[in-house]
């Protein structure tokens, strides 16, 4: 008997919790759908909006987060996930968005900088000393060498690797394609484990000690040498890389349905605000606004920055040439 | 024969509450099990046969099915001896921790298949706890064909343990009173007397174990090396389709999973079915 | 009388075996995870565990396996019923259709529920023309967690039931007793350790169920993220310790559903001393 009652009021109280909890009721809320490693970096930024806003306008909001791949992220916006905005580290699931017609067309240009209030590029973490002397691209095809990257496959992060990779072939060998397919069939023979995400790679290379070099963003791999000891890895940065963009926009008849289509506009464009990309730049991104990057110079080397759209054509191609069922990757990889 | 097909008649007649089960299994059968699944056909109708035949035989796409198939078939033989082994101990002998033990079996359910996998990993890697003197031993697990099939063993252990401890625990004293009466050693016992009312259950608990590894990822990927041929398995690919946004690639494949994993069920249940009407018949 | 097995030899060899490879198999998985979990002291492990995000995702958690037991138990002794003891055509199928969602990877699972209940699908369409939203909420993760946890209590029942036979049943309806009486007086202390086993196993399928609930939830931190994907989430954050502490928190639900089980065993056995 007791333990029916128990079980009841247990019951009662998980369902009460899980019930009320959104109903914070007349407050409006704002959801930004964003990436999986973003958690940190919107914990701090959104308390502060949050209060910038109430400060400008006299009205209480609550930003709310969501975080996942963003291919899995996007493809939840799509089946009637109802995030205002998106902040993503792939266009091309922004894209995908704006394919379904949840984000205006042109949204590369409602936003400075393609949309891009942050950015970064593809980096190299080695262990301590730098034991093989990994300093460009073509050290990485040296037959002793083992990498960990995500597998480009399942992971926006390795596909700029592979990018990266490849941008780089194509400048040494002057755009010879059987030269470049070389390169990087040899570069890819080069992998020990291929994770799926960042994340899992950062394990593999960190706590499992497999391979000579972790390649991943470069805010990436500088939280990491952060996290995992300055002493025992040092981040390279090579040369010639890939621009890597962050891409943010608003989900237009989300955010028209929940009425804060001007809470995400604001939202996107405090992202851009000095105060933030102060705030970003502390977490190894990238930013444009002039000041900041001054007082950062030192933490960010000077790199020939590849874009996608130059080497490429444009994602599209990209996607398609390299990426999709039986393209180049996936001839690379055969056997 | 005849007198089996009455006595089953009979009981048809005598207990009550065929209506009221039949109409509650047929309701949640069709709408939590069938409704769904025919989304995932739903996406295949605009397919033609050799579209569908040209994905799911991509080379690739094959050779994970060789890497899943083989592993799963070896998790499932080794949780088939150590799932009866530790239904037997469970159930027959008490001891100190015996009720931990007990506890522990569920363990790979409750834990969410992600944490498995990363623990997992981290044990059998090359510099982990179990890894380092595997690997002494000559027996690298991590980023092999190995760790695939540790990981879907411990995923699966549940089902065989699970499947057998109750016709265990449910066995008459007087099926062993017999066999010892009559002097046999305990593994002629065993065989003869005891194994004869586990096989249902023992190939049911294995088959549902290698089922459950074909469709496993989250265990798996942190171990598996993912290495394109050889350590590729199929729900990875499944899992590459949906994250190119190619939903009829992803149902696709899925579909061949769960075409294979469904024959492979009915089989079992066709068998069990004979295999307990034969020893009741035998019996009555 | 002596038992098949029951030599002390093969007593103890057995057991060492058993315990042995559970130990190594089982129990040194779950000693890393509460390792790391406290690997920077039970203050750090607290102050993970009682965050605000991390406080509701349990409660969520639980909310879900809580409603989800009763649907499964019905259904499951409803359907071991049905087929173990009356003979009908199609009664295999009907056996091999609840093992539907073993055959589909959890993902997939996941997937299929948001083609259908989604804003794209034919009925989350029309439910979206009403305002009303199944996937992203709770019901939605409700609903696949029913989907994956449903073949349990009926697998559990099955075999156990047909090894039974139903002469039992046959000779109380026989005698008089009404069909409500012969199931609660006849089959359930037949059956009802396996009915517990499956009750625990659909609870902890239920609480630790990853990919399909990833798939429909929409993970939104304080309303509809579950346990595990908090711990996806933290450890994706580089926060292993909040990570492990989530999964050890798990494991810990696990292992009391299985004391409580233990509990009921023993004052079940203590009544029977009695009577």
């Amino acid at each position: 008997m007791s333990l029916v009652i128990f079980r009841r009021s247990i019951l009662a109280l998980a369902i009460g919790a899980t019930l009320s909890s959104p109903a914070v009721a007349q407050e409006r809320e704002l959801l930004n759908s964003s990436y999986d490693i973003a958690r940190e970096l919107f914990a701090d930024i959104n308390p502060k909006f949050e209060a910038w806003w109430e400060e400008e306008h006299d009205e209480e909001i609550e930003v709310s987060q969501s975080h996942g791949g963003s291919s899995a992220q996007a493809r939840a916006i799509m089946q009637g996930l109802r995030a205002d905005v998106v902040t993503y580290n792939q266009v091309t699931d922004v894209q995908a968005l704006a394919d379904a017609d949840l984000v205006a067309e042109d949204w590369q240009d409602a936003l400075p900088n393609n949309a891009s209030p942050y950015y970064s590029t593809t980096a190299f973490l080695v262990r301590k000393d730098n034991p093989k002397g990994i300093e460009n691209w073509d050290d990485l095809v040296e037959e002793d060498i083992e990498m960990v990257f995500p597998n480009p496959k399942t992971s926006g992060n390795g596909r700029y690797t592979y990018l990266a990779a490849w941008g780089f072939a194509d400048e040494q060998f002057d755009g010879d394609e059987e030269q470049i397919q070389d390169f990087m069939r040899t570069f890819l023979g080069n992998v020990e484990v291929f994770d799926n995400g960042g994340r899992g790679a950062t394990t593999s290379f960190i706590e499992r000690e497999i391979g000579d070099v972790l390649i991943s963003f470069e805010s990436e791999v500088n939280n990491i040498r952060k996290e995992y000891g300055s002493d025992d890895y040092e981040v390279i940065v090579p040369p010639t890389s890939i621009l890597a963009e962050f891409p943010v926009a608003v989900v237009g008849p989300n955010a028209e349905r929940n009425e804060n289509s001007d809470l995400a506009q604001s939202y996107l464009e405090y992202l851009y605000r000095e105060d933030t990309q102060r705030l970003l730049a502390g977490f190894n991104y990238r930013v444009h606004h002039e000041d900041v990057v001054e007082e950062f110079a030192d933490q960010f080397p000077e790199t020939e920055l590849l874009k996608v759209e130059d080497v490429f054509g444009s994602w599209e191609e990209a996607m398609e040439t390299h990426f999709e069922g039986g393209a180049m990757l996936d001839q690379l990889q055969r056997r | 024969m005849s007198h089996l097909a009455l006595r089953r008649f009979g009981s048809a007649r005598v207990l009550p509450g065929f209506g009221l089960s039949m109409g509650i299994s047929v309701l949640f059968i069709s709408l939590v099990l069938l409704l769904p699944i025919t989304g995932l056909f739903g996406q295949l109708a605009g397919l033609s046969f050799a579209e569908y035949w040209s994905i799911i035989t991509e080379g690739r796409v094959v050779a994970s099915y060789m890497v899943t198939i083989g592993a799963a078939a070896v998790a499932a033989l080794i949780n088939a001896a150590f799932g009866l082994l530790l239904a037997w101990v469970l159930v027959r002998y008490t001891f100190p921790g015996k009720r931990l033990l007990d506890a522990l079996m569920d363990l790979p359910f409750a834990l969410p298949t992600a944490v498995a996998g990363i623990t997992l990993a981290t044990l059998y890697s090359s510099n982990g706890w179990m890894g380092s003197w595997l690997e002494a031993l000559g027996l690298p697990v991590a980023q092999t064909w190995v760790g695939i099939a540790l990981a879907m063993a411990f995923t699966s252990i549940p089902f065989v343990v699970r499947t057998v401890q109750p016709v265990l625990e449910d066995m008459p004293v007087e099926v062993d009173e017999a066999a010892m009466s009559l002097g046999a050693t305990d593994g002629v016992a065993f065989r003869r007397v005891i194994m004869p009312h586990l096989w249902p259950a023992l190939v049911t608990g294995t088959g549902l174990a290698f089922v459950r590894s074909l469709g496993e990822f989250g265990a798996i990927i942190f171990i598996a090396g993912n290495m394109p041929y050889e350590t590729e398995i199929t729900a990875l690919m499944i899992f590459i389709k949906l994250q190119e946004y190619d939903y009829v690639g992803a149902s696709a494949i899925a579909s061949v999973v769960l075409f294979v994993s469904l024959a492979l069920l009915l089989a079992i249940n066709v068998w069990q079915g004979r295999f307990v009407r034969r020893l009741h018949g035998g019996k009555a | 009388m002596q038992r098949i097995g029951d030599a002390p030899l093969v007593r103890r060899l057995l057991i060492v075996i058993a315990v042995g490879l559970s130990g190594l198999f089982l129990l040194l998985p779950l000693v890393a995870i509460f390792a790391q979990a406290f690997s920077q002291g039970v203050g750090v492990f607290w102050s993970n565990v009682s965050d605000f995000y991390t406080l509701h995702a349990i409660g969520l958690t639980l909310g879900i396996a809580l409603l989800t037991i009763p649907v499964c138990l019905v259904f499951g002794v409803a359907l071991a019923w049905l087929v173990t003891r009356f003979s009908f055509p199609g009664r295999r199928l009907l056996q091999t259709l609840i093992d539907i969602p073993f055959a589909v990877s959890p993902v997939v699972a996941g997937l299929i529920y948001l083609l259908l209940y989604g804003r794209n699908g034919w009925i989350g369409g029309w439910l979206d023309s009403y305002d009303m939203q199944l996937m992203f909420s709770w019901p939605g993760i409700l609903m696949v967690t029913i989907f994956v946890t449903c073949p349990f209590v009926a697998r559990e029942l099955i075999p156990l039931m047909q090894a039974q036979g139903s002469r039992e049943e046959e000779a109380a309806v026989t005698l008089g007793a009404s069909g409500w009486t012969t199931f609660r007086r006849v089959t359930l202390p037949n059956i009802r350790w396996a009915l517990l086993y499956g009750i625990i196993l659909t609870n902890a399928r239920a609480v630790g169920e990853f990919g399909a609930v990833s798939v429909v939830s929409g993970a939104i931190r304080g309303q509809t993220n579950t346990l595990p994907l908090h711990l996806e989430q933290l450890y994706q954050d580089y926060n292993a310790v909040g990570a492990f502490a989530c999964a050890a928190l798990l494991a810990l639900i696990a292992l009391l559903t299985l004391a409580a089980k233990a509990g009921l065993e023993w004052r079940a056995s203590r009544r029977e001393a009695f009577a």
